[in-house]
């Protein structure tokens, strides 16, 4: 069960409490009758399934119910970071981790970054 | 080939099985094939087998990243029917259910078909309307397809719990008898044996890192960790990677891949004697040859290819299994697992030619794919052979989510009211 | 009679830690036996000399027991308290004694020492690896007829028990700082230094009690004390303190993703008479911020011929039998080993006053300190030599030995054989969690490479050697201030050898086992190489290594090590099988824990239930609702009471339940351009106090979900939505609100619970209400059909619609959802003289139907357009956007030859068509037939005195008055294609 980051709330909730609402920034076109017949099965149907870094939507549907978005790892199933319906799609560049030397210059704050990072036990 | 038999068993025995040969062998890939196939589960070599055996096309490659065998086909709940609404899903499955029987034997290879009935309950109102739509579908499509009463369902298993206090009694079934179960890894060993033994190279631990084309877009070849391999077509059946791989050749697909669980009780001895499904409580349960109970988890509900899921869904499924059979309560869960599994809009396969010429893709089975193993690498070596589909999996088009032509058998089954 | 004889002939006086007054009786395979308490069924039967306890899978081969932990792949029983609770495949090296346990053996028939399966031994020849994909091929038939059940009936191990279960499991989740999974040194020396920096912990161990390794190791001394009585000391610090959380006979089972961690703690089954209320199990679901693994390692056995005769073991298990219970497992125990730590083993039950014949030893010069005591001690150490078979049958009773490179025989008899070939580190958990094993060449193990999670690894686990070396690994893991404790003893867990020992023999004859429950060989594993199975998971699956209860806890890495010597090949090219969870089996109750019966998935009941109930009305289940069916009387049957409802709601009046309804409250400004959205339907111009029948679509253009929706204010609607949609229904708007159309100042509200909801219905609706109506002119004119107004009703506040799924004038009456019944039953005490009865949803079901209403999911499937179900009147006509507008413009949903919604009338009006059945055109073709279309709802109506049906079909409204046939099994039925509505097709009566 993953443990999701909301937002909106600014805390990690347990996955039951979310509902995962499919690929992110999925435009529905504002003239949607005119659109083309590729375009519009596009937008209804075809679907990037990357295998890596995936936009996706979560709704917080047991908690404050507001629609997020994410970004998580498709294989190691981690989320990079979440963010409001309305803001933009984020830089992935900025959100990958990188080796120690590098993370002093990353922009995101502690918590957002994967637990990996911070680990240096072993 | 040698063949396997009762007597070659008995002449190994005398020289300490010294003389089986190699199921298959492991030969370094060819810098052109007249076909390759990306992805060596029971789909692709079925593929192979039937390209080679049918239409004599032998010089293929089946191309796999890992072990031939270890994805879906090694991982799945091994069900087996074709009692499926529409006229299309019908005549694939049944296609598929038609070799089945006949598959051991024309693989020289037993995979244990197991006719032993697949039983798939109804919980209320909703599910009898469902399932009698089906049961007179499939009579009048020639597919065997029953209605149980309650007291029939508990004839043909008995532990089941036929309490009416359930929180959602058993009101009947359908039940498909030449339904069963088969050996998973039997059947991509079998048909990996039978396919090299024909003159295909299966070729393990090569993955496909991209699709190579011509000036004019058409196919020419793939390259991989071991180099590139020319072939001027390329059929993917890759499962849950199918989008990644059909990325590389630009074609963006409508399939999103999920983590499906499944899960074995330490073995006993035989008391579930036949397959039950149930869709209202979400569970599918047969019991192995083994002993151990084989037990079908949801999936999660974001896609993932991480091959491993949440505890709770496991956690939900044998809720359903002990509300069903209260008797397996003490039973214990040996191994849990997982797979990935690529699910199109309409929960149909895609069985098709694609918009790159050369390019053919098998995939969008779901969770459901292992029963059509033979059927579908059957039409689908004709798809590729022919250059054109196969009158049973012509319907299964990418461009039926443009036009709308959708085989919906989730849908059809939607619950509401 | 002395101490030793009550608890069993091998009990040795002085040794072990249990308490020699406290027997303990308890039975196997029938025979009374006594232990002590604190012993497991493996060390109490050990204890009374027993060593075979079971039979192999396949061979069905006699087996005692190996080890004295989980990873015990022998010695499984059958516990039986009663027939509901009885428990099989029961490991006995965990299974502790209690009196009255009863315990059988498994997987033999007539008895265990007379085992007719064996017989599959002597035919073994036949039936290496994977033989079953090679034979019972011919003829066809027989797989299934013959081959299938035999093979069925002689696999699988212990039996279900016959009665459902009466136990009781429960479940916690748990948040902590730090889990430490296992508290051997390793574990409570992390969980001690991590507690004291004040972190919330929780320590777990699958054994009894705490100490792991330090229960058995005689020469430990910690911080100055001995290594048992350090691990004892520290777990009762920790139990005092209020911050650390000690849970023993818990087993972490499964390592999910962030951190998620899966524990069984078994409560009871250690109990002779557990309390009623006291659950067997419990499931505790942990979140840590950090985890610890300290999982210690697991000895492995040598890989000879007959390895597997009862009394041949693990030298761990046999000093763990010993030190801790006290029981001598021969009196003339052989060791064999590849590596230092057998001889520890051999030196205590030396020192205990056992024979130790000789120490075999694959090595060809061990010397370390060890050894020369052992050899101090007097014993025979045989260097450079291998044992080339045990011998005996149901006990070991020799030990036939060789030197490695080639000599004379020498048979040593025995009555126990200890062995060890080296430790794997348990790195179960640690690949669970996705973290990826790194292969120690040196010393041929897989060790945590890299972390995927917060999680560390400490102690045996992680390879590390010494027991200082150890502690000091673990304090520094638990993060803690204080420095770790001086310690000395302990043992080694490098050296040793993996694959098979000189001793397993050449390929003809000798059965060398690797996987003992599977009855895997070292031949097995080469033959499957042989065969092309180059994969470690072709090999694993091929010979079924490691697919036993104990999932190769001891024979994973042998098989790898055979497998890649076969190939020529190194261990890591080969690869290692992927851990799964669970680590042990776990008891689907456990999992299951509450969720059972009536918990197993809520029950949603109307305000009205009750009163339903004590009406003897029959429920039907919809979705969670449980739905007042119909309300038979005495004597009727269901068709009865339905005939009887349907006529009084035609004729007088009828009073039905419909709260189950979703409900949900737009509000806002833009509440209309909203809704203009969702529907398809114009709203922008419904008048405040009216109402109108809506359909939603998906984007994808088809039928969704309906239902009837009133404007109460211009910024205020009351949205109704079918039963089983209403949360969907729900999720979907405010998907569209939050993130398609976030412009529009909305507000979406669920009520679905708010409202208990009366419809009654009839034409003496109306007379049967007013009385009731406070503030409401309900009169035709000022009240008509498909308006709403706000009032009281028994002076309760109502939103009171006019409307009807019935076809007869009615009301649908709102009141908040306490005042439910007492409403209903003022209603009905009302309308009882005037003929208004109850009626459920079966007779709602057929009033709608004669009506030509759809219910969407029967009416519809999801693959249905609003044209395709002939609600095009309900499209706004001039809009340019709602959800479904582009969807359904796409080539095939404006085809001809979709299927459309028609009504049926049967040629022969009493015969009832099947909901389900399938329509063709020409009856007489051949299987298979072309369907056009298929029955969707079918009832008899006792208003129009016939039956009725509605059906969708191909080109369906051009085909009206075309007769067509439904193929049943004994007959064909001939139908005439109609219009959709039955019953007052004028539809007059709604504005009576």
């Amino acid at each position: 069960m993953l443990l999701i980051k909301c937002p909106y709330c600014e805390e990690e909730r347990p996955e039951l409490e979310f509902r995962n609402a499919g690929e992110a920034h999925l435009v529905r076109a504002a003239s949607i009758v005119e659109q083309s017949d590729d375009d519009f099965a596009a937008f209804l149907y075809f679907r990037q399934n990357p295998k890596g870094l995936q936009f996706e939507r979560w709704r917080h549907i047991h908690g404050c119910g507001r629609f997020f978005n994410a970004v998580r790892d498709s294989v190691s199933d981690k989320f990079l970071t979440v963010y409001k319906a309305d803001e933009p799609r984020p830089n992935v560049e900025q959100l990958i981790v990188r080796p120690a030397a590098s993370a002093e210059s990353t922009e995101e704050p502690d918590a957002k970054r994967a637990p990996r990072a911070k680990k240096a036990e072993v | 080939m040698r063949k396997y038999s009762v007597f070659a068993l008995a002449r190994e025995a005398l020289r300490a099985h010294k003389g089986w040969e190699q199921q298959w062998t492991s030969p370094e890939p060819k810098a052109e094939y007249d076909v390759i196939i990306v992805g060596a589960g029971g789909h692709g070599l079925a593929t192979a087998y039937y390209l080679a055996k049918e239409h004599g096309i032998t010089n293929v490659a089946v191309l796999e990243k890992g072990w031939l065998g270890g994805g879906n086909t090694g991982r799945n709940t091994t069900i087996i029917r074709s009692n499926y609404l529409y006229d299309e899903s019908a005549g694939i499955y049944e296609h598929a259910v038609k070799l089945w029987e006949g598959l051991s034997q024309d693989l020289n290879y037993n995979v244990m078909y197991s006719a032993r009935g697949v039983m798939m309950l109804a919980h209320n109102i909703h599910d009898v309307q469902v399932f009698k739509r089906h049961i007179h579908a499939n009579r009048l499509n020639g597919i065997d397809n029953e209605w149980l009463t309650p007291e029939q369902v508990k004839e043909f298993c008995p532990p089941i719990n036929l309490s009416a206090d359930a929180r959602y009694p058993i009101i009947g079934a359908a039940l498909q008898r030449r339904g069963g179960t088969a050996r998973h890894d039997a059947v991509a060993w079998g048909y990996a044996r039978a396919a090299a033994d024909r003159g295909v190279h299966i070729i393990q631990n090569c993955e496909v890192t991209g699709i190579r084309r011509a000036p004019n877009g058409a196919v020419i070849g793939v390259d991989t960790n071991r180099g590139p391999i020319n072939a001027k077509k390329v059929g993917v059946v890759a499962a849950g990677h199918t989008s990644v791989i059909m990325n590389m050749a630009g074609v963006r697909m409508p399939l999103e891949s999920y983590p499906l669980q499944a899960l074995v009780s330490e073995p006993v001895k035989p008391l579930i004697p036949c397959v039950i499904m149930s869709n209202t409580v979400h569970a599918y349960i047969s019991q192995s040859d083994k002993g151990e109970m084989v037990i079908g988890a949801g999936t999660d509900q974001y896609t993932s290819y991480s091959q491993t899921g949440g505890l709770h869904i496991i956690n939900h499924t044998l809720d359903a299994i002990c509300e069903m059979f209260p008797v397996l309560t003490r039973l214990k869960m040996l191994r849990s697992w997982g797979g990935i599994v690529d699910v199109t809009p309409d929960r149909s396969p895609i069985l098709a030619k694609t918009p790159v010429p050369g390019l053919y893709v098998n995939c969008g089975w779901g969770t459901g794919g292992f029963k059509a193993t033979p059927g579908s690498g059957n039409v689908f070596a004709h798809t590729i052979a022919r250059d054109e589909p196969h009158r049973i999996n012509a319907p299964f088009t990418i461009e039926r989510f443009t036009t709308g032509r959708l085989i919906d058998e989730a849908a059809a089954a939607a619950v509401a009211h | 009679m002395s101490t030793a004889t009550h608890s069993g002939s091998n009990r040795i006086a002085g040794a072990g830690r249990l308490t020699p007054a406290k027997t303990v009786r308890f039975t196997f395979d029938g025979q009374n036996l006594t232990g002590l308490e604190g012993d497991t069924v493996a060390s109490a039967l050990l204890a009374n000399g027993i060593h075979l306890v079971g039979r192999s899978f396949k061979y069905h081969r006699p087996r005692g027991i190996l080890s004295a932990g989980s990873e015990e792949p022998n010695a499984l029983v059958d516990i039986e308290r009663d027939k509901s609770r009885k428990q099989p495949n029961v490991r006995a090296t965990v299974q502790e004694i209690y009196d009255g346990l009863k315990v059988k053996s498994q997987n033999r028939w007539p008895s265990l020492t007379f085992d007719v399966g064996a017989v599959n031994d002597m035919f073994s020849p036949m039936l290496p690896a994977g033989f079953y994909y090679k034979t019972f091929m011919w003829p066809k038939f027989a797989w299934k007829t013959i081959y299938e059940p035999k093979i069925r009936a002689a696999a699988g191990l212990g039996v279900v028990p016959g009665e459902a279960d009466t136990d009781r499991y429960s479940n916690r989740f748990a948040h902590c700082d730090v889990l430490v999974v296992g508290a051997g040194v390793a574990g409570l020396a992390a969980a001690l230094s991590a507690a004291s920096t004040g972190a919330r912990v929780i320590l777990c161990d699958e054994q009894p009690e705490a100490g792991g390794a330090l229960r058995y190791e005689s020469d430990v001394v910690i911080d100055g004390v001995a290594g048992h009585e350090w691990a004892a000391a520290t777990v009762a610090k920790l139990q005092a303190m209020d911050n650390i959380t000690v849970l023993t006979r818990t087993t972490a089972f499964g390592y999910y993703a962030q951190n998620f961690v899966g524990l069984v703690e078994r409560l009871s089954d250690h109990l002779s008479t557990p309390a009623a209320e006291m659950p067997r199990e419990r499931l505790w679901q942990i979140r840590a911020k950090k985890v610890v693994l300290a999982t210690g390692a697991i000895e492995r056995h040598m890989v000879f011929a007959n390895n597997d005769r009862p009394g041949v073991m693990l030298a761990s298990a046999a000093r763990m039998f010993l030190n801790q219970y006290g029981v001598a497992v021969g009196r003339k125990v052989g060791v064999y080993t590849a590596n230092d730590s057998a001889y520890a083993a051999a030196i205590d039950l030396k020192r205990a006053g056992i024979g130790i014949p000789v120490i075999v030893d694959t090595r060809d010069n061990p010397n370390s300190q060890i050894v020369e005591e052992a050899r101090s001690l007097g014993i025979e150490v045989l260097a450079g030599h291998a044992v080339y078979s045990a011998g005996g049958k149901r006990r070991v009773s020799s030990m036939s030995i060789k030197p490695v490179r080639g000599g004379n025989e020498r048979k040593v008899a025995v009555d126990a054989l200890i062995m060890s070939a080296g430790w794997t580190p348990s790195v179960h958990l640690f690949s669970q969690s996705r973290g990826k094993v790194a292969w120690d060449a040196a010393n041929e193990r897989f060790l945590p490479g890299t972390y995927a999670q917060d999680c560390v690894s400490v102690g045996a686990c992680n390879g590390t050697d010494g027991l200082q070396a150890t502690l000091d690994e673990a304090f520094a893991a638990g993060g803690g201030k204080a420095g770790s404790v001086p310690a000395t003893g302990g043992a080694n867990w490098t050296g040793g050898m993996i694959g098979s020992a000189p001793g397993a023999g050449a390929d003809t004859t000798v059965k060398a086992f690797v996987d003992f429950q599977n009855d895997v060989t070292a031949k097995d594993v080469r033959l499957a190489v042989r065969e092309g199975m180059h994969s470690i998971e072709h090999v694993k699956r091929f010979t079924t290594n490691g697919m036993a209860t104990d999932q190769g806890k001891t024979s994973n890495l042998h098989g790898l090590a055979i497998a890649a010597e076969a190939l020529n090949r190194p261990i890591p090219a080969v690869g290692l099988t992927t851990f799964r969870a669970p680590f042990t089996p776990v008891t689907f109750g456990a999992i299951v824990n509450h969720a059972r019966h009536d918990l197993f998935d809520p029950t949603r009941r109307t305000p009205m239930h009750t009163w339903h109930a004590a009406q003897g009305a029959e429920f039907e289940d919809v979705g969670q609702w449980k739905r007042a069916w119909y309300y038979p009387q005495a004597g009727e049957d269901m068709h009865a009471a339905v005939n009887r409802e349907c006529v009084a709601v035609r004729n007088h009046a009828g009073i039905f339940d419909a709260s189950t309804l979703g409900k949900i409250e737009v509000v806002g400004p833009d509440a209309a351009k909203f809704l203009e959205l969702l529907y398809t339907n114009p709203w922008e111009k419904l008048g405040v106090g009216r109402l109108r029948y809506g359909i939603m679509l998906r984007e994808d253009g088809f039928i969704y979900d309906d239902g009837v929706v009133g404007r109460l204010a211009e910024d205020r609607f009351h949205v109704t939505t079918t039963t089983g949609g209403a949360p969907r229904v729900m999720n979907h708007m405010e998907d569209y609100l939050q993130t398609e159309f976030p412009h529009l100042n909305v507000w979406l509200t669920s009520t679905t619970e708010q409202w208990a909801v009366i419809a009654v219905q009839g034409p003496k609706a109306r007379e049967i209400i007013a009385p009731l109506v406070e503030g409401i002119d309900i009169s035709n004119e000022a009240m008509p059909h498909m308006s709403v107004r706000e009032g009281k009703i028994c002076g309760v506040p109502t939103r009171l619609f006019r409307m009807s799924f019935t076809g007869e004038a009615g009301y649908e009456i709102n009141v908040p959802a306490d005042y439910g019944q007492a409403v209903w039953e003022a209603v009905y005490d009302r309308g009882k003289p005037l003929g208004l009865t109850p009626y459920g949803t079966e007779a709602m079901h057929i009033l709608r139907a004669e009506k030509g209403y759809i219910i969407v999911g029967q009416d519809t499937d999801g693959t249905v357009t609003p044209q395709d179900a002939g609600l095009t009147w309900a499209i706004g006509k001039n809009k340019t956007d709602y959800v479904g507008i582009r969807g359904l413009l796409r080539r095939d949903l404006v085809a001809d030859g979709r299927k459309q919604l028609v009504g049926l009338k049967t040629v022969d009006p009493t015969v009832v068509l099947e909901e389900g059945a399938q329509i063709v055109a020409n009856p007489n073709q051949p299987v298979p037939m072309t369907m056009i279309g298929h029955v969707t709802s079918s009832y008899w109506s006792e208003n129009c005195g016939r039956s009725i049906a509605l059906a969708l079909v191909v080109d369906g409204t051009k085909r009206l008055g075309e007769t067509l046939y439904v193929p049943m099994p004994n007959g064909v039925i001939e139908v005439e294609v109609t219009g959709t509505v039955f019953f007052d097709e004028k539809g007059e009566r709604l504005n009576g």
